[in-house]
């Protein structure tokens, strides 16, 4: 069991025979994902890595039976592939792409929405169930099996923390990144919802940062969790009115403060750290 | 990027909304001419991307094209909010007889477009109390249809001929935010002057993400000089006031490196995420920028996925051979390429740390031994 996708999940590529694209298809197939095709228009028969190559999203579901699609296409493009896969039925639609306009990032949650697609991203590091399943772009090492689920709004501070409960011991559920844009299709509540229901995971931990109020509905959720929660929150120094790097780290009116957000989280009973490296301590404290 | 007033106002016209009659000038001169055209008692605006302009004096009446000029150059040159006035919007001063506010933004909560409207306009949405403020979540399938500008009107107690004028001005507001890829289009206060509802204010924020294809608009750039340079790299560069200047890769971990030296009681000169997978070049130039800003310390805080060591510290050494580099670097590196980037830094003299916050408390203590 994990949350979202698992060892028999397949997956498609969208943007296949792009630089990023086939590096992290190698990268994924390395892991052991289950590729089973990828996409890029005008390239339909090609192959690489030796995944074949169709030409549209629907090509591919006529030959293979997908679950999953993971875009690497820029962002002016973004949106047009996204439907193309939510069209198409595929359950779970991963976009890795950053910078893409806000409204097109509105438009490709209203359809899936309608679709009942699961959204991953924009702007995210993906999604991976430790040990069986990668798609998206973290480094393949840091990711072990274990217990503690991980949800996240940013990349490399989540690797930075994986990579400390991997050291300390604690392997990871699935590790699931929202994405670091203002819009996003999945939200905290969401994933925490699926790692209480999931027999695996026994601990969350929560990465979040400032801005929005996502970190302040979670709160509301983790109040009626029975697992434990640990969280860390970035942007305590960050000055308001500055975007810090995503489009979503902003304070703004006085809302999405790194001492609302903390306030929110202690009230609600997860343990929130200073620091990225006092993790793995507070969910071995909460685990007894 | 935040338009000024009277771009956005200029942008409300163009789509058939009514805006008081009015220009931008930048001199007491011009200010006395506009409102010797107007006829009429004016306002004098001036043109910052600041909210709360009044309050710090940067908003006069005048009656007479001499009195404009007197208040143009009082305004002209003064300081609102921090922000230099060097420009002024000259309109004429309407008769209100009632403020509302009106607004659409991106709710992140909701993932959707959302309609603020009141009948209380004129103060900070944030002091209006929520039972006088419609809230109405847009579908981007649908827009803003016929019955919600009725709904709309009837929660803000209008009717008959102003009714009318809200339902044709709330569909053009949606029109604008969603063809000109709008993050806020923000009317308060929208005046009610006899029968007719003109924009009184404008406040348009146009997503920085889709600039690209918004090439119609004008360019409003407040950036410093060093958030240009590394924006044209493709980075993320926030200026701020602390003297050690930082560099991470990856949005979350830059501001997680930020708090840290915060914590340790050090002040961070910068916010510079050198993204994932920055090549070698990029680096190297983004580290010039940080010595640009002339810091106590460079602090460098690598965890390479996309991002290789190798290529950060042949950045670090290719600066430093070439440029020189007189303040103290520190340096954490693992990940992608970790021992080639650990083995390049030690033949140049250069120790790297494997965590981060053993790195951050040495970078905080160097830059106060400079004291």
């Amino acid at each position: 069991m994990a949350i979202i996708v698992g060892e028999k999940t397949s997956v498609l590529v969208q943007g296949i025979t792009g630089n990023q694209g086939t590096f992290h298809t190698k990268q994924m197939l390395a892991y052991g994902t289950r590729i089973v095709a990828g996409v890029s228009p005008g390239k339909g028969g090609q192959t690489v890595e030796g995944v074949p190559v169709y030409d549209t999203v629907a090509a591919a579901m006529e030959n293979h039976q997908i679950d999953a699609s993971v875009l690497f296409i820029p962002a002016p493009f973004a949106k047009d592939a996204a439907f193309e896969a939510i069209a198409a039925g595929i359950r779970v639609v991963v976009i890795i792409t950053e910078h893409i306009p806000v409204h097109d990032e509105m438009e490709i949650i209203a359809f899936a929405r309608r679709r009942g697609t699961i959204i991953i991203g924009p702007n995210t590091f993906g999604i991976v169930s430790s040990g069986r399943c990668k798609i998206g772009i973290p480094p393949n090492q840091f990711f072990v099996p274990g217990h503690i689920g991980v949800v996240a709004r940013s990349g490399t501070l989540t690797y930075e923390i994986v990579a400390n409960l991997t050291a300390s011991g604690l392997g990871q559920s699935t590790v699931v990144g929202l994405g670091g844009d203002r819009v996003v299709g999945l939200s905290f509540v969401d994933v925490l919802e699926k790692f209480e229901r999931d027999p695996e995971t026994r601990a969350v931990v929560l990465v979040g940062e400032i801005g929005g109020n996502a970190e302040e509905e979670a709160a509301l959720f983790i109040k009626k969790m029975t697992k434990p929660v640990v969280a860390y929150i970035a942007g305590k120094s960050a000055p308001p009115g500055k975007r810090m790097g995503h489009a979503g780290a902003i304070i703004e009116r006085g809302k999405g403060t790194f001492e609302g957000k903390v306030k929110a989280l202690t009230a609600a009973g997860a343990r929130v750290a200073t620091l990225p490296f006092e993790v793995p301590e507070l969910i071995k404290e909460a685990l007894g | 990027m935040k338009l000024y007033e009277y771009m956005g106002k200029e942008l409300f016209n163009r789509y058939g909304l009514t805006i008081p009659r009015g220009k931008m000038v930048t001199s007491p001169e011009e200010a006395a001419a506009v409102a010797a055209e107007i006829g009429a008692p004016v306002v004098i605006k001036s043109q910052v991307l600041s909210g709360k302009r009044g309050k710090g004096g940067g908003i006069k009446f005048a009656d007479t094209p001499e009195e404009a000029r007197e208040a143009a150059a009082q305004v002209l040159g003064m300081t609102v909010q921090g922000l230099k006035v060097e420009m002024i919007l000259v309109e004429e001063k309407l008769a209100i007889d009632h403020e509302f506010y009106v607004a659409i933004t991106v709710d992140g909560a909701a993932k959707a477009p959302v309609l603020i409207a009141s009948a209380q306009g004129g103060m900070d949405i944030e002091e209006v109390p929520d039972e006088f403020i419609v809230k109405e979540h847009l579908d981007v399938c649908l827009g803003i249809q016929p019955y919600l500008c009725r709904e709309v009107c009837r929660r803000l107690g209008v009717s008959g001929a102003v009714a009318k004028e809200f339902s044709r001005l709330l569909p053009i507001l949606y029109r604008i935010f969603r063809e000109k890829d709008a993050e806020l289009v923000e009317i308060n206060p929208l005046v009610l002057s006899g029968e007719k509802l003109i924009a009184a204010d404008a406040k348009v924020t146009i997503d920085d993400e889709a600039l690209y294809r918004q090439k119609d608009l004008p360019v409003v750039d407040d950036r410093t000089e060093a958030e240009r340079q590394a924006h044209a790299l493709g980075l993320s560069y926030v200026q701020l006031d602390g003297n050690i200047a930082v560099m991470a890769n990856g949005a979350g971990i830059t501001m997680g490196t930020l708090d840290i030296i915060q914590h340790y009681g050090g002040a961070p000169a910068n916010f510079l995420d050198a993204g994932g997978g920055t090549g070698m070049e990029a680096t190297a130039k983004a580290l010039e920028i940080l010595l640009s800003t002339n810091p106590r310390v460079i602090f460098i805080n690598i965890f390479g996925g996309i991002t290789r060591c190798d290529d950060v510290a042949r950045a670090l050494v290719k600066v430093k051979q070439e440029k020189g580099i007189n303040v103290p670097v520190v340096i954490r590196l693992v990940g992608t390429n970790e021992e080639e980037g650990v083995r390049l830094l030690r033949e140049h003299g250069i120790e790297a740390y494997k965590v981060m916050h053993e790195a951050a408390a040495k970078a905080v203590e160097l830059a106060r031994a400079q004291n």
